[in-house]
């Protein structure tokens, strides 16, 4: 976050206390994660300290780490998690496009809305988890099924958000547009791709999460490889460190993510926040 | 260029299944615009102005008779034709340059080229200094002047102005519409603007047609006697008030 001082720096005089007390304020809402996590981490070393329970069921702290620079090491943890950063990446790659395309023809045509929402409906109240095994009898055990499986549950919140992004296009810049002559070309390109951009990016920021939920769902299921099958053979070996190593590593992977569309949205919504500190 | 209407009716067919009638909307309406009249359409609300402009700009077809550009009948938008709203309609994610830059852009005109004619046309609009700034950032009367130039750039022979000032505040509104006047005494485009207030039309028209109540059809078709170049001195004087007077009591009685 950036420090944004109310006032001029420059230019004005200001009070020395309220400075200071914006300066302490501020540092306080920057440090405030850190200190959660500082926290969560006392508690579990003082759980562990206190035996509360067996070092099987909750390890320490330093056992994880020591679990995790040993897996990083002996390169145990690298194939999983390019397995899964694998899929992940193509879930998010082949899920939007299709949400995207798909999106754009269901909002500009009523019929295929009609002869495809029944479809869409049932297939997003389904769990994914309910048809992930039919999908690994289909394509394998192999990473094809896991993928398949994210990018089902990439495809929905992309297609809902283009859906609606195109829709909301205000009918007034519409009439612009066409007022100038402009072609269907300049129509999607100028107009209702920039228009949509909100919700595109919002539809991506969401399915970049999901996309790691969908991974693993697959790989529990079934997989030769990847986080989501390291938690389950760890589990089966009792060997709880390297389970939170691996979900840790998820967790990892997912923020990463997260970030990433974050600051896509940072550079293609720039307007938004250039206009919002106008007013 | 000319502006002419022909026995033109616009009637909104009942959606499918209403248990209401089709709404006429419009007319019959006929009457002509010599070439660089400056026209104020005023009347009682949902009298149909707003789709008269939507019909002459080509965004929407009459369901009986014609419009006319020229002799031409207007069938559907044309780029001689500049398009202003209530609304500026100005893209938020694009800065003013680039909102002013449209019709340019869309035309196939390279950027330099743009640029330089909008840098051109934006001190005129007193918006030299934000060029640079997004919609966002503009105050009511700013983000309408852009508009304005968005309107200019295209070059237009005819200006139709849906009451363009309309969310403006009343001293904003009285310099844009100078600022429009002048404009128009420069390039001496045909002018029909629609408007709800008595005294902007008859400070920038010289001809004023009152329509009635829905269908709108033409109550009155008044002229404008005060000479060129109108000042806002304009507003105090009894021909002024006389003009005025006579569009309250055609509305009134329309």
């Amino acid at each position: 976050m950036r420090i944004s001082a109310p006032y001029d720096l420059k230019n004005q005089t200001p009070r020395p206390r309220s400075v200071q007390k914006m300066w302490r304020r501020d540092a306080l809402r920057r440090a405030a994660p850190l200190l959660t996590l500082l926290l969560v981490l006392a508690v579990w070393q003082l759980v562990t300290l206190l035996q509360i329970y067996p070092a099987l069921i909750i390890p320490a702290p330093l056992t994880v780490l020591e679990k995790f620079i040993e897996v990083v090491s002996d390169g145990r943890l690298w194939p999983h998690l390019q397995a899964t950063l694998v899929a992940v990446l193509a879930a998010l790659a082949f899920g939007s496009f299709a949400g995207l395309v798909l999106g754009y023809l269901i909002a500009k045509s009523p019929l295929l809305e009609n002869l495809l929402s029944p479809l869409i409906i049932a297939f997003q109240a389904t769990p994914i988890v309910a048809y992930a095994p039919l999908l690994v009898i289909w394509f394998g055990s192999g990473p094809e099924s896991k993928i398949v499986t994210a990018t089902l549950i990439v495809f929905f919140p992309m297609l809902m958000n283009t859906i609606v992004g195109i829709r909301s296009v205000p009918p007034g810049l519409r009439d612009v547009m066409r007022a100038l002559r402009a072609s269907r070309w300049q129509m999607f390109a100028k107009l209702e791709v920039p228009a949509a951009m909100p919700l595109l990016i919002g539809g991506l920021k969401m399915s970049a999460t999901l996309a790691v939920i969908g991974a693993v769902v697959g790989e529990f299921i079934a997989a030769r490889a990847g986080l989501g099958y390291l938690i389950n053979a760890a589990r089966t070996a009792f060997d709880t460190p390297l389970v939170i190593v691996a979900v840790l590593t998820l967790t990892a992977l997912a923020l990463t993510l997260y970030s990433l569309v974050g600051l896509l949205a940072r550079y293609a919504l720039a307007w938004q926040r250039r206009a919002q500190r106008g007013q | 260029m000319r502006l002419a209407l022909r026995n033109l009716s616009v009637v909104y067919p009942a959606p499918a299944g209403a248990s209401f009638p089709p709404l006429p909307a419009l007319g019959p309406l006929s009457f002509g615009l010599a070439a660089g009249a400056f026209v104020c359409v005023v009347g009682p609300s949902g009298c149909g102005k707003s789709t008269l402009v939507r019909v002459l700009g080509g965004l929407q077809t009459p369901t009986q008779g014609q419009a006319l550009l020229d002799g031409q009948v207007i069938s559907a938008p044309s780029r001689r034709i500049g398009l202003m709203f209530q609304d500026t309609n100005l893209m938020p994610w694009r800065t003013v340059l680039d909102n002013v830059a449209l019709p340019l852009e869309l035309a196939g005109i390279s950027r330099d080229e743009r640029y330089k004619t909008v840098h051109a046309v934006l001190p005129g609009l007193g918006l030299a200094d934000f060029a640079l700034a997004y919609p966002g950032e503009l105050s009511g009367g700013m983000a309408q002047r852009a508009a304005l130039g968005r309107v200019l750039v295209q070059k237009p022979a005819v200006l139709l102005l849906d009451e363009p000032f309309g969310a403006l505040d009343a001293m904003t509104r009285e310099q844009v519409s100078l600022d429009l006047l002048r404009v128009w005494a420069q390039a001496g485009q045909t002018v029909l603007m629609v408007t709800h207030s008595i005294p902007e039309a008859v400070l920038l028209a010289d001809r004023i047609l009152v329509l009635s109540r829905r269908p709108g059809k033409l109550a009155a078709d008044i002229r404008v006697p005060l000479p060129r170049p109108r000042t806002l001195e304009d507003m105090y004087n009894e021909v002024f008030n006389a003009c005025a007077r006579a569009v309250r009591a055609a509305i009134e009685g329309a």
